[in-house]
């Protein structure tokens, strides 16, 4: 596609002190691709997201975004590069004495200069598009494990960030709310061209809506496959097939 | 892309054969850092003459959700007003973001009673809180009494090693922060009583006042009012971050009191240590005294050091140990008790730990004039 990719991440090596939790990660994220990241639990896929948004600093190895060095950025270029991107933690990490109206808006508030009128517009209309319509006023304590999540997605697009990093969007939603949360991360990368990188293990969105992937073994901890999750599913590595059938072929 | 100018918005009431229809342009770039306009303006124009409205979009050059939630907001009043919307020109995208928007419907809370009160409805809730906060309180005192009498029938459970950590953490390691004090405290009382014994000849009587008032009242109230500061506020933000995790709830669902496993080890670690530190604050303060009397008021070594083992009785000794004690059982009713009360949030722990101190240190007033009282009547 682009001379210069969009993303790119050459030997990437993550580890928390002698513990190395992934090595030797090299793989390619281009524009408007919904790039799936999977593995067991504990192979590092939060690890990587956290080296990928700048949380953490890896071991060894670069992360490119447009062909700049991250990680050997200086720290306003740092800070620049990351205002292109909108992180939806594990956890939804909502700021709990602030209300999901707020939650939402400090972002926007902070980078547009907008009037608080229409700050609340786009907010309200985030959280429309989340299915939270009419809970601006919750604080984050008042609300459900799946509705957290779906608050901290609307918090991760405010600013309508040109990459999108989701850690297990999924997890603690119920099947069609998952759909539809499917659908709007395909919607997002369709009409607003959003890069987006999923953390996830729901077999059905890694197979319905990614078009790219790396499969991070906790063994060997390394990556033992990418590309489509499809392909993966028909002719990838055996561990990879038997980790997208739920163990069904070995 | 230089020189294109941000958004542009054009109305257009139709004529003839749309008449009732308001047509409105959308041009230029839609971007949320170009700044939006205020639909309110547009609002207005939606009277009871206009029947449907038409978005057009054939000069959109850019859009984000700028324009999505400027659409969104007009949507909404037409949706009030009942007027129709065609959006049918707008970027496929964009209808297909605006109809994912409104696919949920809006949730329905509870209203709430939010916004500013008057003085007096504040006043009210603060009574009304108070008053619910007394029971609560005598509440907690309760769990924490059965739970001191299961530890002494020896049924009370909890690891051995969190007392261990307790003692730790509330006796070695505040010595610092106590010595500092006590010697301050030490050195201020012996050169303010020295300057006054001085006029009447007595100076060696300094050692009297300096012991007596360090060992029976100074050092405890001091260590008392530091450790209030330094554990009560500690206990009051780990139960309280426990509260947030749902940590206690955990405990509570496996049948492990709280009180128990987190109260108890917590209550018996100041009830040990406090008193030891009034004991180590006493004989700092008195040290301080012996360098203020023998270097500024000639005062021989031996001479302050005999003077104070005759102030000294061992009733002295008692009374500023039991009041350690008490203090130590104070803080840490204290720091549990807001702890354990802790609501949900980072805000809501911060709130914990102040409440604990001002808590704490009321409680410490009030035992400390109690005891004051009734050692006084017992001629003690
Ligand atoms: N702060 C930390 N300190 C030490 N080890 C950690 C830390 N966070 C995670 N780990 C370890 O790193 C590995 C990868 O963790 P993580 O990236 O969270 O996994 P997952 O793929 O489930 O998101 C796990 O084995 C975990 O135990
Ligand atoms: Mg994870």
């Amino acid at each position: 596609m682009d001379a210069v990719p969009h993303i790119e991440v050459r030997d990437l090596s993550m580890a928390y002190g002698d513990f190395i939790v992934q090595s030797g990660l090299d793989f390619v994220v281009n524009k408007g691709d919904i790039f799936i990241v999977m593995g067991g639990n504990g192979c590092g896929k939060t690890t990587l997201m956290r080296a990928l948004v700048g949380l953490q600093r890896p071991a060894a190895g670069s992360v490119l975004y447009s062909g700049e060095d991250f990680w050997n950025a200086t720290a306003d270029e740092q800070q620049r590069l990351k205002r292109r991107l909108g992180i939806l933690f594990q956890g939804g990490a909502l700021w709990s004495s602030l209300t999901l109206a707020e939650n939402v808006a400090l972002p926007i508030a902070e980078y547009t200069g907008l009037p608080a009128a229409r700050v609340d517009e786009i907010v309200a209309f985030k959280l429309a598009l989340v299915g939270l319509a009419g809970c601006e006023d919750l604080y984050p304590a008042e609300l459900s494990g799946g509705m957290k999540k779906r608050a901290g997605l609307a918090r991760a697009m405010a600013l309508d960030p040109e990459i999108l990093v989701i850690d297990e969007p999924s997890s603690g939603l119920d099947p069609l709310t998952a759909r539809r949360l499917d659908e709007l991360i395909v919607e997002l990368r369709d009409s607003l061209g959003t890069t987006i990188v999923v953390v996830t293990h729901e077999l059905a969105s890694i197979l319905s809506i990614g078009n790219n992937s790396i499969y991070l073994d906790s063994e060997s901890r390394r990556m033992i496959a990418t590309g489509h999750p499809q392909d993966a599913l028909k002719s990838g590595h055996p561990k990879v097939r038997h980790f997208l059938t739920r163990g069904g072929t070995a | 892309m230089g020189g294109e100018a941000a958004w542009r918005l054009a109305l257009r009431p139709g004529e003839a054969d749309s008449r009732g229809t308001l047509f409105i342009g959308l041009g230029g770039r839609w971007r949320i850092d170009q700044g939006l306009p205020a639909p309110e303006s547009l609002k207005d124009k939606l009277d009871a003459s206009v029947h449907r409205i038409r978005f057009e979009a054939g000069e959109l050059v850019e859009w984000d959700s700028g324009l999505l939630s400027f659409v969104a907001g007009i949507c909404r009043a037409c949706a009030e007003r009942g007027i129709a919307v065609d959006d049918s020109e707008l970027p496929l995208g964009a209808q297909h973001l605006l109809a994912m928007a409104r696919a949920v419907p809006e949730h329905k809370l509870a209203a709430r009673n939010a916004g500013p009160q008057g003085v007096f409805a504040q006043v009210g809730v603060a009574t009304q809180d108070f008053l619910r906060g007394a029971p609560q309180m005598l509440g907690f005192l309760g769990e924490v009494t059965l739970s001191l009498l299961r530890l002494l029938a020896g049924r009370a459970r909890f690891r051995a090693r969190d007392l261990w950590l307790e003692i730790e953490e509330v006796g070695p390691r505040a010595l610092p922060i106590v010595s500092v004090i006590s010697f301050l405290v030490g050195l201020i009382l012996a050169y303010l009583g020295a300057d006054q014994l001085k006029l009447v000849g007595a100076q060696i009587f300094i050692a009297d006042l300096v012991a007596i008032g360090m060992v029976r009242e100074v050092g405890a109230l001091m260590t008392g009012i530091i450790i209030a500061g330094r554990t009560g506020a500690a206990f009051a933000a780990q139960l309280g971050t426990m509260q947030v995790n749902e940590e206690i709830d955990a405990y509570k669902t496996l049948g492990i009191s709280a009180i128990d496993f987190l109260v108890l080890p917590r209550m018996l670690a100041l009830m040990l240590m406090v008193p030891l530190l009034t004991l180590y604050s006493g004989f700092i303060g008195m040290l301080a005294g012996l360098l203020v009397s023998v270097t500024i008021f000639d005062i021989g070594v031996f001479e302050y050091y005999t003077e104070t083992l005759r102030a000294l009785e061992f009733k002295q000794f008692a009374v500023g140990l039991s009041k350690g004690t008490v203090y130590g059982a104070m803080i840490a009713f204290a720091g549990c008790l807001r702890g354990m009360q802790c609501g949900r949030s980072a805000e809501a722990v911060g709130h914990a730990a102040t409440s604990a101190v001002v808590t704490a240190i009321l409680l410490i007033t009030i035992a400390a004039s109690i005891m004051t009282v009734v050692y006084y009547q017992l001629g003690i």
